[in-house]
């Protein structure tokens, strides 16, 4: 090894389950139907496509900073971490199991590490079915007080349904290469054409829909640098970040969604998310591209 | 069916809902109770201008109107694929959307969903696949995806999904298949005002969406995978 000691683990390179590894204590993660118990796609199967094990999804409990969570993290590379009948009653299970009320097993919070396509489309139906499930489940956890944490940071981001479902937690954390949308520039560019979104233009669709960008429009509660130590530390922040869902604070979230859509009306000159930034009042926003992760925390205004 | 059809059907030509653009919204009586209707026409796209607008419907009633039921009429072409929409983050709009719904059932509102005409994706998670329960017409389209566009994402062979569909209802679009994987609880057919009276009498006010699509066979692992995680040791 001539790697210095302290130097950082990308979090993006590392797989699911390496992920788990650095984010959880120590040896602490305890998976429930691991890969051994071979609980498969039987649709992926039907069309001849390769399966996986845990159908692309590991579950368990663990320990953060000492105290007991649950804990998922989806592997991206695996059909994109796009979401199936069984990896998503895997999530579900996680999320229920989470609030059943049995003595000794409530957790200090779920944590999910979402790496996700969103609905996985060689099971479209039940994958748009289960993510819904995933969705009703997580505000049921949120409602019980317990927190749901997502941590973002892997290459195929966080999109479809997934993306609603992040949205739907107490606490998200991104790395600045993490993205977290609904559509992606694919699909975008596929239906309106590459002027409305050119899907190969990586500085664009940063812009539109990474790390940073989700920063300074208050979509994420941490930015953090694409170390996996980094997403640990944030997580153990999370732990105390319960937000229970009320009216008021639905009302205050539209307001601020209100807000940004009339940030962006009319004609808008140039880059428009350089735009949406300087008009939430981030100075020197067209300067935020270039900036590291530590300089791009201290320009938030929301 | 034509949702000024639909919403005369339901609550008479005096129903008082009202259009604006693709959006609709109105109270309507209904068994002399007054209900919040929320919807949209015309397959719209769900962008964050038409996300809040329902949003700002349902917080409205949790406000001014406490238990009040909510019924959404449903008929859109998915989400918005629009760049600015990504821009100013169209999911956290979509989860807001679907955050108000599910406080206005943990509160006591009854919320069902009625899909009339056409379903998909995006714009359907957070309306109708949120409510207590979601019930079709029958000449309803619900779907992810087209076979055609299905078969070029997932590089499969079109005759094959075509196909297989007919055996597995979680590859093809269509109001039964939903019906068989439990996502849409059952069909409005013949007397509407019927089948809203019942609706609102047995919505289930837990998720039984994979019990049922195991129980009629649509979605046979859902329910005994998530049981299989609540029992592992």
């Amino acid at each position: 090894m001539t790697a210095p000691v302290l130097r950082a683990i990308s979090f993006v390179e590392c797989s699911a389950r390496e992920r788990l590894s650095h984010i959880v204590d120590a040896g602490s993660f305890h998976e429930w139907l691991p890969p051994a118990e071979r609980v498969t796609s039987p649709h992926l199967a039907q069309l001849g496509v390769p399966m996986a094990f845990d159908d692309g999804v590991a579950i368990g409990r663990a320990t953060l900073a000492g105290r007991t969570i649950f804990v998922a993290a989806q592997e991206g590379e695996f059909m994109g971490g796009g979401v199936g009948e069984v990896h998503g009653a895997k999530l579900v299970g996680l999320l229920r199991r989470a609030i059943r009320g049995e003595s000794g097993e409530r957790p200090a919070a779920v944590v999910l590490l979402a790496e996700s396509g969103g609905v996985r489309l060689h099971e479209a139906n039940a994958g748009l079915i289960a993510v819904s499930e995933v969705m009703r489940a997580l505000l049921d956890v949120r409602a019980a007080g317990i927190p749901v944490i997502v941590l973002i940071g892997g290459a195929n981001g966080c999109f479809g349904g997934m993306g609603i479902v992040a949205r739907c937690a107490d606490h998200v954390v991104m790395s600045d290469i993490g993205r977290l949308a609904m559509s992606g520039p694919e699909v975008i560019e596929a239906s309106h054409g590459v002027d409305e979104f050119d899907a190969r233009d990586r500085a664009l669709v940063w812009r539109t829909t990474g790390g940073k960008h989700r920063w300074l429009c208050g979509d994420c509660d941490a930015l953090v640098d694409d170390d996996v130590a980094e997403f640990r530390a944030a997580a153990i922040t999370g732990l105390e970040s319960s937000k229970p869902v009320t009216l008021q604070l639905l009302e205050t979230e539209h307001a601020l969604l209100v807000n940004r859509l009339h940030l962006l009306d009319g004609e808008v000159g140039g880059d428009e998310a350089i735009s949406l930034w300087a008009r939430l009042g981030v100075v020197d926003a067209a300067g935020v591209g270039d900036l590291n992760v530590d300089a791009v925390r201290a320009l938030r205004t929301v | 069916m034509e949702w000024n059809t639909l919403a005369t059907a339901l609550f008479g030509p005096d129903h008082g809902i009202a259009r604006d653009g693709d959006f609709l919204r109105g109270s309507p009586s209904f068994d002399g109770a007054p209900l919040t209707v929320i919807g949209t026409t015309n397959h719209a796209p769900i962008g964050v201008r038409l996300a809040l607008a329902q949003a700002r419907e349902v917080l409205d009633t949790l406000a001014h109107h406490p238990g009040r039921a909510i019924l959404l009429l449903i008929d859109t072409q998915g989400q918005q694929l629009r760049r600015r929409d990504e821009l100013l983050g169209i999911n956290r709009a979509m989860a807001h959307l679907g955050m108000t719904l599910d406080l206005a059932r943990r509160r006591g509102h009854r919320v069902l969903g009625l899909v009339y005409d056409q379903a998909l994706s995006g714009g359907f998670i957070t309306s109708g696949l949120i409510a207590d329960a979601c019930d079709a017409l029958p000449e309803a389209e619900i779907r992810v995806m087209r076979i055609p566009a299905m078969s070029r994402v997932t590089k499969l062979p079109e005759a094959m999904l075509t196909a297989l569909s007919q055996l597995n209802p979680v590859f093809a679009p269509g109001v039964d298949n939903y019906v068989a994987m439990g996502g849409v609880r059952r069909l409005w057919r013949d007397d509407l005002q019927a089948a809203l009276r019942e609706a609102l009498a047995d919505a289930p006010v837990d998720d039984r969406r994979a019990q049922d699509g195991a129980a009629r066979g649509g979605r046979r692992l859902a329910a005994s995978v998530t049981q299989r995680v609540l029992d592992a040791a």
